[in-house]
């Protein structure tokens, strides 16, 4: 029987602001324009979350999962090391550098541990080397308490906490990492857990998710996972949808563009317009994947290795803009947000409702992106700048 | 009065452009702005602000008189609640313009997004106004009361839609006017009428689309004569049916 | 408590099977005094003596002189003449004389026991129970957005009710686009509602006509009961259950395959564990020829379905369906709810069934006796919680849909089952109250005034049918745009994103155990 939630853990809801920044070619920048886009969508969070996703980041050791754990009390340091001595081969364990920061308080402890499964164990389990770890990551978070395993993707990591985006970003000195793809996120949580592991990304592997909106389907989203081994403990909504996009992308083998037309499926009114074979293959995605429809307003953003995506619910009631200049790609919830990390965009638009922007790493074509030879629609850029073609 | 925003919280921006139009200032340019919400909330009297830069959401709301030009796009709620005034976009804008908007013009010379018009309602001469020149997305006029919203497609791709789906739900009160076509499934069957434009329709527009083309040095004479089609509420009272008593 | 006995001996309007034992001094009748439940009334002033009262009622309470007549003691409450009665002077009162209260022998107590002191025999009923057992509906409430998530407006933007009730796979293994797709057949509903078995022989051609009308108008199933399939009805059969009950009445190769689907019978909420009866007087030259049995026959259902007696057995005869329909036909299995339900739904899923229909205690009959109606089987709110979470414990929800069914009342009604983890549910007793019924419990008769659960001729045609399933239609729309007010007050657009989320009920006045098996918290408790 599934737990009914009396023991007060409410479940925090996700008000708030997003920037995404991607270079199509692989190319490396530090945090520091990253930052600067969330700092300018402050009046979007209220200073109680925010994070940072980046790729690229632990080129050396690009094998090698890095797993960034927080932990509340000693004990679950202790424990969880025990587990993780005797689950994986660690190849190394440091603290997480930090920088103190007046606004950025009560911190837990903050470790990585670069690891990689027991030579063997996953064959000894019948499952791939991921579904390992997944399951492993699982366990820590539902089952040591006070430790929260908070990135454990391959090249790269989450950076989170309690307190403003732009002042954890200092905290925990991105301006020293070097990314090809940048997340962040800035929270507006209604009620204050003081809680590091609540805030946004919510990772899984080498998934990262920030979102901005309520997920009211929640209720039926993790029933579903729970199902197929997913255990929620981060008691926020955003949890499933990072979940979600592993089952239905990493398990299912479903494409992204699909995954997104199950998470925020088109209405059966549009169905009925598509061509026959469309039709039914939507028919049957509905069917099989109701429980994964993602409902109420949503933008996200979510990464993982090689590939950067935004996308919105399916009637568009959470803002998302995104742009091009050269061969980097942008999202953010307000064009200012794309302006303050990128002067003089090339192209600036909205996508559609449900329809993803995907950037790739080694293509120049971004899905979503909408053809460049409409007049109107460039950008105005800053006016000290070229004026509009 | 020229400020320059770039160092500035929207606070303290704002803060100066009332003092400073409390003073008897009348013309602002405000350069470098990048995200700074509120401007001209609330303004009341024949103020003229001219925004470099991408204005942070809601934009003019409850403005009362003052004119205001961006130099590139908007954001999200410009016009909210506006009930009097003209706010002239260079590019393009966001989501929810015009919510409620009673009175004065939105002119946006490129596109605008979703939940366009909502709620605009005409009461004792004030009549909204609203023009795009581009395209709209999903529930462009729901819920719309009164007023006058025009879709122009100007410059569009042509695959690309002049207007999203759910297009006049719930419409009860005004007129929308787009030029060219829309698919009889864009537009809310349950409660709009769609016909082509005749001449007191033209005579309506005229006006409008002479204010807007003179903002962006457009010609206006040919817009006029284009195959426009008139999307109007069926009834006042859209629901009367809907409850059993 | 409204009740006439199956008698042995003299009078019997049942033949009993001669093996069956019976002293004859054992059921003589002895009278006894019994009040009348009713008290008919009329005023005489506004009376037209139009005679109408005399020739609507079913029961013969009514005799002429000179103006209405009145055996009280017939009269079952069913306010058919009361409808009728162009001056509106008729009024139907419970009958004021006064037994001393007593919080143990209640007033139906005492009568039950005095009609059995007289007549020896068990007692008998129609429709559901009607017992003081708690009602979980009441006990929960629905979340609705405010603030942090907008609610949408259903009469503006798009609301999904459309379901599909049938086998999913657990993922769709995609090939590339030329890929083509083998699913298991699935039934589309318009709306997550579908019309409860009733067999024509419990109620009339008419009332089954209007019923299988509306469901075709309206996007929804309807189920043929155990009472076969009448030609009449066939234009409308692409739009039902086909039943497969225990006395496989009418029930042939051409019968499987002529519905959208299939539904084994086990038992149903009313009588769970007993078999079914329709007294031969009811088995009429029509209601003969669909069954498939002579005329004037009783029409008995064993209690089991005698291939059916342990879970390997269903499994055969699920799949000797399926092969018998080409797999065609989604299967499904219904039961009424008791107390291990979980596990025996379980079971009937791994056998190989599409769909479980799970009757709760409440659920509606024609003709049952009263002590079993009132005293077995399990509320519907809990069978449907603890089958979803067993089938999402065993990993195998997907592999059927769950119908609950069993005193589903009104729109909320529905909501709150679906948040329960329903996919959709059947409606009986609300759809013979669309059509007229009042809820007299008399249907075992066979004298339904409304001309519902009758064959008598005379009655039969009281109900039109296109009239009746204009009613229907009526309240499976004003249904439907309920659920769909509910749903956008809940910041959702489709009916998925409510099926099964408990995160948005919440309960008042439930012990702790009891929402624990709900799986819900108790209002106050947030996200």
């Amino acid at each position: 029987m599934s737990e009914t939630g009396f023991d007060r853990g409410l479940r925090t809801l996700s008000g708030c602001g997003l920037s995404g920044m991607m270079s199509l070619t692989g190319e490396t920048v530090d945090g520091r324009a990253i930052r600067e886009s969330i700092a300018i969508l402050h009046d979007r969070s209220n200073g109680l979350g925010g994070g940072f996703a980046a790729y690229g980041i632990y080129p050396e050791r690009a094998d090698q999962y890095a797993l960034h754990i927080m932990y509340y009390t000693a004990e679950a340091q202790e424990k969880t090391e025990a587990f993780l001595a005797e689950e994986f081969d660690v190849q190394l364990d440091e603290r997480i550098p930090t920088r103190p920061n007046p606004d950025i308080v009560d911190a837990p402890a903050l470790m990585r541990y670069f690891v990689l499964p027991r030579p063997g164990a996953p064959q000894e389990s019948h499952t791939s080397a991921p579904d390992y770890v997944l399951e492993r990551v699982m366990r820590i978070n539902a089952e040591i308490s006070e430790a929260f395993v908070f990135s454990s993707g391959k090249n790269m990591g989450a950076f989170k906490a309690v307190g403003y985006a732009e002042d954890i970003a200092d905290f925990y000195r991105l301006e020293e990492y070097e990314a090809y793809i940048w997340i962040a996120h800035g929270r507006f949580p209604t009620n204050t857990p003081g809680w590091w592991a609540g805030a946004h990304p919510f990772t899984l592997l080498d998934w990262a998710v920030v979102h901005n909106g309520e997920i009211s389907s929640y209720g039926i989203n993790r029933r579903y996972l729970e199902m197929f081994g997913y255990r929620c403990t981060m008691r926020t909504d955003t949890e499933v949808m990072a979940y979600l996009l592993d089952l239905l992308i990493r398990r299912h083998g479903l494409s992204v563009e699909l995954a997104c037309d199950v998470l925020a499926a088109p209405f059966w009114a549009q169905i009925e317009r598509m061509p026959e074979r469309k039709r039914r293959l939507y028919t049957a995605l509905r069917q099989i994947y109701g429980s994964a429809l993602v409902n109420g307003p949503f933008a996200i953003i979510f990464g993982r290795q090689g590939e950067m995506v935004g996308v919105n619910d399916r009637i568009k009631l959470r803002p998302l803009v995104a742009a091009r200049k050269d061969s980097w790609l942008y999202l953010s919830s307000e064009e200012a947000g794309i302006r303050a990390m990128c002067s003089g965009p090339d192209l600036v638009w909205t996508p559609r409702a449900g329809q993803p922007v995907i950037g790739r790493l080694g293509s120049d074509d971004v899905v979503g992106e909408p053809r460049r030879e409409q007049p109107v629609g460039v950008s105005q850029p800053l006016a000290q700048e070229v004026v509009r073609e | 009065m020229r400020i320059d925003a770039a160092q500035l919280h929207y606070r303290e921006l704002n803060r100066r452009i009332r003092e400073a139009a409390a003073a008897g200032e009348t013309s602002f340019e405000l350069a470098n702005v990048n995200g700074h919400r509120y401007i001209a909330d609330g303004l009341k009297g024949a103020l003229d602000i001219d925004i470099q830069g991408v204005p942070g959401n809601d934009l003019g709301a409850f403005m009362d008189g003052p004119s205001v030009r961006v130099r590139g796009n908007a954001q999200d709620a410009v016009a909210n609640t506006m009930n009097a005034g003209r706010i002239v976009i260079e590019g393009h804008a966001g989501d929810v313009l015009g919510y409620g908007m009673r009175g004065g013009e939105l002119f946006v010379r490129g596109d605008v997004g979703y939940r366009v018009g909502i709620h605009m309602k005409a009461y004792r001469g004030r009549r909204p106004v609203l023009v795009a020149g581009g395209t709209a997305g999903d529930f462009l006029a729901e819920y719309m009361a009164g007023g006058m919203l025009i879709i122009l497609g100007l410059d569009r791709d042509p695959a690309a839609p002049l207007v999203g789906e759910w297009c006049g739900t719930g419409m009860h009160g005004g007129a929308l006017y787009l030029r060219g076509e829309a698919a009889s499934w864009r537009l809310a069957a349950q409660s709009v009428a769609v016909r082509p434009v005749n001449d007191d329709d033209r005579d309506e527009m005229r006006p409008h689309l002479n204010a807007f083309c003179e903002a962006f040095s457009l010609d206006a004479t040919a817009l006029i004569e284009d195959d426009f089609i008139r999307v109007a509420p069926i009834s006042h009272r859209p629901y009367s049916a809907k409850y059993a008593a | 408590m409204s009740n006439t006995p199956i008698k042995n001996g003299e009078n019997s309007s049942r033949a009993r099977p001669s093996a069956v034992s019976a002293s004859p001094s054992r059921s003589a009748r002895a009278p006894i005094y019994r009040p009348p439940e009713f008290l008919w009334t009329h005023d005489p002033e506004r009376c037209a003596r139009c005679k109408r009262c005399l020739q609507q009622c079913g029961f013969k309470a009514i005799s002429w002189e000179d103006g209405p007549v009145v055996d009280q003691t017939k009269c079952v409450g069913c306010h058919r003449c009361e409808a009728f009665c162009p001056q509106t002077a008729i009024t139907i009162q419970a009958n004021p004389q006064y037994l001393r209260p007593h919080p143990l022998w209640s007033d139906a107590h005492r009568r039950n026991l005095w009609l059995q002191a007289e007549t020896g025999g068990v007692l008998l009923t129609g429709m559901g129970n009607d017992l003081p057992y708690p009602v979980l509906w009441d006990n929960l409430l629905l979340d609705a957005c405010q603030v942090t998530n907008p609610s949408i407006d259903p009469l503006r933007e798009p609301m999904e009710l459309r379901t599909y009730l049938g086998r999913q796979p657990d993922e769709l293994a995609v090939a590339t686009s030329d890929g083509d797709l083998e699913l298991a057949p699935t039934l589309e509903l318009e709306t997550p509602v579908v019309f409860a078995a009733m067999s024509y022989g419990s109620i009339s051609l008419n009332a089954q006509k209007a019923i299988a009308i509306a469901a075709d108008e309206c996007g929804i199933m309807w189920n043929t009961g155990e009472g076969g399939l009448h030609g009449d009805l066939k234009p409308y059969a692409h739009r039902c259950f086909v039943q497969c009950a225990s006395g496989r009445f009418g029930v042939t190769a051409d019968y499987l395959n002529a519905g959208a689907a299939i539904e084994i019978k086990i038992g149903q909420g009313a009588k769970p564990g007993i078999g079914g009866h329709l007294p031969g007087e009811k088995v009429s030259p029509q209601v003969s020829e669909t069954r498939m049995i002579p005329v004037g026959s009783d029409a008995l259902s064993p209690a089991p379905q005698h291939d059916i007696y342990s879970i390997e057995d269903l499994r055969q005869l699920i799949y000797a369906l399926k092969e018998a329909t080409n797999y065609e036909k989604p299967v499904s299995v219904k039961i009424a709810a008791v107390h291990n339900v979980a596990a025996i739904a379980s079971g009937i899923v791994r056998a190989g069934a599409d769909i479980v229909y799970l009757d709760g205690f409440r659920g509606g009959t024609g003709a049952a006796p009263t002590i079993i109606r009132d005293h077995l089987g399990i509320p519907i709110e809990i069978a449907i919680a603890v089958v979803d979470q067993q089938l999402r414990d065993e990993g195998i929800r997907n592999q059927a849909s769950i119908i609950a069914a069993g005193g589903i009342r009104s729109s909320a009604d529905v909501a709150k089952a679906i948040a329960l983890g329903a996919d959709a549910v059947g409606v009986g007793t609300a759809a013979l109250l669309a059509l007229g019924c009042t809820l007299c419990q008399r249907c075992f008769t066979g004298r339904c005034s409304w001309g519902i659960t009758t064959q008598d001729p005379a009655l039969t045609r009281r109900l039109d049918p296109y009239l009746g399933s204009r009613r229907l239609i009526n309240l499976v729309q004003a249904w439907s745009e309920e659920i769909q007010e509910i749903l956008g007050a809940m910041g959702v657009n489709a009916i998925e994103s409510l099926r099964g989320s408990r995160e948005r009920l919440r309960a008042v006045g439930l012990d702790r155990t009891t929402m624990d098996i709900l799986g819900i918290k108790p209002a106050g408790i947030g996200a």
